[in-house]
């Protein structure tokens, strides 16, 4: 199988930073209208990632004036442009599926908060 | 016709450039030996000998192995093109750059063997119901008429071996040629198990 591999690598972003369940990302997605192309951003809390190989997925939800959101992003695709995390989050779960039945402060995820490594890292 | 022998290496995904993931079938281009020409002078006939996968020359019987003109190992495979549109001479190397330009392959391999079949799974039968006192499950059922013709025609669909067999899937897409891997991703499916040897050709049907 490593001829396979060696297809999926080549399409596998690395320049993507890092980001789990739980943290709060804007997504910049490429949208194509015809011949004219546009980014959308798109924020929200990351509530399930999927690992399918190449095809390997994650779903972020938003509240919009009110109405639950959720998207589903390939993190492999060419359209999505970048991900930028503003919030990492303190989750105890793989899937935050219980956020849409909670309302107010239960849909609320805690703030990681990562001691300062001497070197300066953030990383946890 | 233009066309290379292969190996199917595996299915995978790849992003085409809108961001859509199309399931492909990876195909290995071996090194294809160009063995012999046919013309129509001679053969009735224009058509291009293909051969693949190298064989010692130790193993090959002499009769096989004089087909094969000094300095061409033997090969294992040897596949007729007729009409390769292309210019070639004995003993050329072909590699998968060969189908660059073209949109869509009809690729031919053997069936994975399914054994011993019923007619549901074989022939596609509808069977009967399970319930309801019916008697009547997988069964095939009537094989022909009674007094006359007083046998069973020949044809009849019945139960027997299913699969390995030659099978041939038309008009799939070209995604990706890839000479420097000597790779061909072709869209969707293809007949046979893994690494099994396919013959990829420029479809007839459309171009």
């Amino acid at each position: 199988m490593n001829l396979v591999q060696a297809i999926q690598a080549e399409q596998i972003k690395s320049e993507l930073p890092a980001f789990c369940v739980g943290d709060t990302v804007r997504v910049s997605f490429k949208i194509v209208e015809g011949k004219t192309e546009r980014v959308q951003a798109y924020e929200g809390l990351v509530i399930a990632m999927k690992n399918a190989g190449i095809g390997k997925t994650f779903t972020v939800r938003k509240n919009s004036y009110g109405i639950g959101v959720e998207r589903v992003f390939p993190l492999n695709s060419p359209r999505v442009e970048s991900v930028e995390v503003l919030r990492r989050g303190k989750v105890r779960r793989a899937k935050l599926y219980y956020i849409r039945t909670k309302v107010g402060k239960k849909s609320k995820v805690k703030e990681l908060i990562v001691s300062k490594k001497p070197e300066g890292g953030t990383e946890a | 016709m233009i066309g290379l022998i292969g190996k199917k290496i595996g299915m995978t995904q790849v992003f085409d450039d809108i961001g859509r993931l199309i399931p492909v079938t990876v195909v290995q281009i071996v090194p294809n030996v160009v063995v012999g020409k046919k013309t129509a002078d001679v053969d009735g006939y224009d058509a291009v000998v293909l051969g693949a996968f190298d064989k010692k020359k130790t193993r090959v019987t002499k009769p096989y192995g004089g087909q094969f003109a000094e300095g061409i190992t033997p090969t294992r495979i040897l596949r007729e093109m007729k009409g390769f549109e292309k210019e070639v001479n004995v003993g050329d190397k072909l590699d998968a750059s060969i189908l660059d330009g073209v949109r869509y392959v009809d690729v031919t391999a053997t069936s994975k063997g399914k054994g011993f079949q019923g007619v549901q799974k074989r022939w596609g039968f509808g069977g009967g119901r399970n319930t309801h006192g019916s008697k009547f499950h997988r069964e095939p059922g009537s094989t022909g008429q009674c007094t006359w013709p007083h046998k069973s025609f020949k044809n009849i669909k019945l139960p027997g071996r299913m699969g390995r067999e030659q099978v041939t899937v038309q008009n799939l897409k070209v995604v990706r040629v890839d000479a420097a891997k000597s790779v061909v991703l072709v869209r969707g499916a293809l007949p046979g198990p893994r690494n099994c040897d396919v013959l990829v050709r420029k479809a007839i049907k459309k171009s």
